[in-house]
């Protein structure tokens, strides 16, 4: 028998030099990317993650990831990206944040080659592919498992850190609350999911812990681990939101028990074409509406479109995803897990069969507000990677989200290593006991889940977001559970944030407001919870890059 | 459809545990055993067919579609992801769900797979310089990026045993990723590691052989990375001899 590791590593540590002081809650891609940014300084941080990293959501993620390498002979620039995401989310992201995205993508890409990030390559350079929204090809990608690949990257890097005790994992460790006084933030009370004892967590805080899938039980792409709560946490504790109610439906996805799988951008970049039958013919509509970029236009053109067409009366059936013209060559090398997935879950064979698709929620653009430097409202608290709102606007482009996470990650990690307070650091065990509740519903109730899924679909109303509301106020005021009672304050923001943006944008389309409305609400949608109500309102945003510098 | 699901309930390490059983019913043809757990988790009292009631039943899962390896369990007797079990695989209506029986229990279905991680670091899986999956390795680089580290190889695995010196095969594989892409002093590092924790541990049985959920091609790999770390440790070894022949 040799030692038992976990006791070593215990005593390594507690190395009075390596006391942590900043803690980071989730360990998928911006986690990873914060905690390797910070190893990398010298400095200690906690990665804490209800289970380890090859469960986080970041692995499920398929495309690929953004830069303006020019791998292509295309020409392609920072400025075309930073264009593209800028159009693509209709002029809500800060332009700023959005640049030094978009310049700093290729060094990003860059760093995660250099770790051995299995990237497809041709003569030893990333082979690009076309996403939506996107004019060049510029997508870098791992066949069909870009996330996979990156985690395990990242994975690797980070542990070498942690074995110098530099990176302390906190794995089967839940966030609890956190502890805000007066604006700020002095660390987090993190729950182990295996001994059923709470710790109180000093230093600062990075969240990283993914999108509000438990809002929406059953209806979104990702893994039910995302459930929202520490955003939620976040805002009852008094953290701003920004823009709640951009909520990305993916265009091409299918229901499988419990949530719903999706069907990669990368099928359409590899020229798979939408159609709907319509007087016993087959109209490729996005084709037909969409000369230039057809079936690649951003995501909420095309699932809005779906939507219309299916609610069609010359169309009949489902809207179908017909890949049957691929080569043999593309299944092989850059599909093969989208295929395995059709012919589990689906019983079907894309290769050979179109697909029936539908929009499912796959990306909340909106989340904890933060700004250029990752900084959340409340001091020492930042927020990284999908939890956060930042660089995506009213719509992401596929490609963006793995970007955005890790170099959010790295740029949280550097705020947070600026504006560390020393003397707040340190651990204490401070609970224990059978009534720690460690299986925890993944979602909202029932109730509540019906409401924000008839209220927050592709097309709103204000009559049906207003009544939404009330009706979630009363479930808010009958529900006992903290944690519930928590998501569905969350939810009434996002409604509120609906309800108040009377205009159509992006992923926010209002059937009442069906146009865009750049004088009032080419801003940020801001909700704060004061202990009692949700205050929505708008702020300025600079409308060119540089003007607030 | 009606199924009978015997599923292993104890609520922790310290006490008795014993299978229960579950009536789940369902048209569809396509529920897998994360559904059906999922499902019954959601009912407002979960009563088994005695009508004993008791707890959620805890386990844990991620991306329901197996690519985070969360869910891994025994199902009749195998090692599986339960996203990946579908229940009309099994043609009798009844199916026994455990947990995996290598490593600790925490309660229920949900085990205690640190030490996979502890051998990782104690491997010192990861490299001190840049390494790049190039056309020459992207491949294998690629393949051996995919282990979910769910477990299952290890399970299965006659040679292996918590606390062991052998680690397995969820150790083999991420080693793979790094040893195809590493040179010179971090490569020796990790070969004289693999040697120590791989090479001479694998009795080579074959158990782990069409286990993995993720379907990495294990065998190729280790090949592979034998190969690799084989011949280096030869080469240095004849080089050592033609040197000290010469002097």
């Amino acid at each position: 028998m040799r030692n038992d590791t976990a006791s070593a590593n215990d005593i390594l540590n507690k190395r009075p030099d390596k006391i942590p002081a900043v803690n980071i809650i989730g360990a998928g891609l911006a986690g990873l990317s914060a905690a390797l940014a910070l190893a990398r300084s010298g400095i200690s941080c906690r990665l804490v993650s209800p289970m380890p990293s090859e469960r986080a959501q970041s692995v499920m993620a398929e495309g690929g990831i953004n830069a303006a390498l020019d791998t292509m002979g295309e020409n392609d620039t920072a400025a075309g990206h930073f264009n593209d995401t800028m159009n693509g989310g209709v002029y809500l992201a800060d332009p700023d944040a959005v640049w030094a995205l978009c310049s700093n993508a290729p060094e990003t890409v860059r760093m995660l080659l250099a770790l051995g990030a299995a990237l497809s390559t041709e003569n030893g350079r990333p082979v690009l592919r076309s996403f939506g929204g996107q004019k060049k090809k510029r997508t870098a990608y791992a066949r069909s498992s870009t996330g996979k690949i990156l985690m395990t990257a990242l994975t690797d890097a980070v542990r070498r850190y942690e074995a110098e005790g530099l990176v302390q994992r906190y794995s089967h460790h839940r966030l609890h609350s956190l502890n805000i006084r007066n604006g700020e933030c002095f660390g987090a009370r993190v729950l182990d999911l295996h001994r059923r004892v709470l710790s109180d967590m000093k230093g600062s805080v990075i969240l990283a812990s993914g999108g509000m899938n438990g809002l929406f039980p059953g209806m979104t792409t990702g893994s039910v681990l995302n459930t929202g709560d520490a955003a939620a946490l976040a805002f009852v504790s008094g953290a701003e939101l920004a823009n709640p109610e951009m909520i990305q439906y993916h265009p091409t996805t299918f229901p499988i028990s419990g949530k719903r799988c999706l069907v990669s951008e990368a099928a359409r970049g590899e020229g798979g074409r939408l159609f709907i039958m319509r007087n016993n013919a087959r109209w490729y509509f996005m084709e037909e509406k969409y000369p230039e970029l057809g079936n690649l236009m951003p995501r909420d053109v095309v699932s809005r479109e779906i939507e219309l067409v299916r609610n069609d009366k010359e169309c009949s059936g489902q809207v179908c995803l017909d890949m049957t013209a691929l080569d043999r060559a593309v299944w092989e090398s850059r599909l093969s897990d989208l295929r395995e997935e059709c012919i589990r879950y689906l019983g079907r064979d894309p290769a050979a069969v179109p697909l029936e698709v539908s929009p499912g929620i796959h990306y909340f653009m909106g989340g904890i507000n933060v700004d250029k430097a990752h900084r959340t409202s409340i001091a020492r608290l930042y927020a990284a990677g999908e939890c956060a709102c930042q660089y995506h606007g009213a719509n992401r482009l596929g490609g963006n989200s793995m970007l955005g996470a890790v170099f959010g990650g790295q740029t949280a990690a550097k705020t947070a290593a600026s504006e560390i307070i020393p003397d707040n650091a340190g651990e204490e065990e401070i609970a224990g006991g059978e009534e720690l509740e460690i299986m925890q519903p993944a979602g909202v109730p029932d109730k509540a889940a019906e409401l924000l899924r008839e209220a927050l679909g592709i097309f709103r109303s204000g009559e049906k977001l207003e009544s939404a509301v009330q009706k979630m106020q009363e479930l808010i005021d009958n529900e006992n559970d903290a944690l519930q009672r928590n998501r569905m304050i969350l939810g009434k923001a996002v409604l509120l944030g609906a309800l108040n943006r009377k205009e159509s944008r992006g992923a926010h389309t209002r059937t009442d407001y069906p146009e865009r409305d750049d004088a009032h609400y080419r801003k940020t949608t801001i909700a704060v919870f004061d202990g009692k109500e949700i205050a929505v309102s708008f702020r300025d945003i600079q409308s060119e890059r540089g003007e607030a510098e | 459809m009606k199924y009978l699901l015997d599923i292993w309930r104890q609520r922790d390490k310290d006490t008795d545990g014993s299978f229960r059983t579950y009536l789940y019913e369902t048209d569809s043809d396509t529920v897998t055993v994360a559904s059906a757990l999922s499902e019954l988790n959601k009912r407002k009292e979960l009563a088994d067919i005695e009508g004993v009631v008791s707890g959620r039943i805890v386990w844990e899962c991620s991306c329901m579609q197996k690519k985070c390896g969360a869910c891994a369990m025994l199902i009749n007797g195998k090692p599986r992801l339960a996203c990946d079990a579908r229940l009309s695989d099994n043609k009798s209506g009844r199916l026994r769900i455990e947990p995996l029986r290598k490593f600790p229990l925490v309660a229920d279905l949900t085990v205690n797979r640190q030490i996979i991680f502890d051998d990782l670091r104690q491997m010192q899986v990861w490299s001190e310089s840049d390494i790049f999956a190039d056309d020459r390795n992207n491949t294998v680089m690629y393949e051996a990026s995919r282990c979910l580290q769910c477990g299952c190889c290890l399970e299965v695995c006659p040679n292996f045993a918590v606390g062991e010196k052998f680690f397995g095969m969820s150790a083999m594989v991420p080693a793979s990723r790094l040893l195809a892409g590493m040179t010179g002093s971090s490569f020796d590092r990790l070969r004289k590691q693999y040697g120590k924790v791989i090479t001479d541990g694998c009795g080579k049985s074959l158990a782990c052989r069409n286990i993995c959920p993720a379907g990495i091609d294990i065998e190729g790999l280790m090949a592979r990375s034998n190969a690799a770390v084989l011949w280096k440790w030869f080469s240095k070894r004849r080089s050592r001899h033609d040197n000290g022949n010469n002097t």
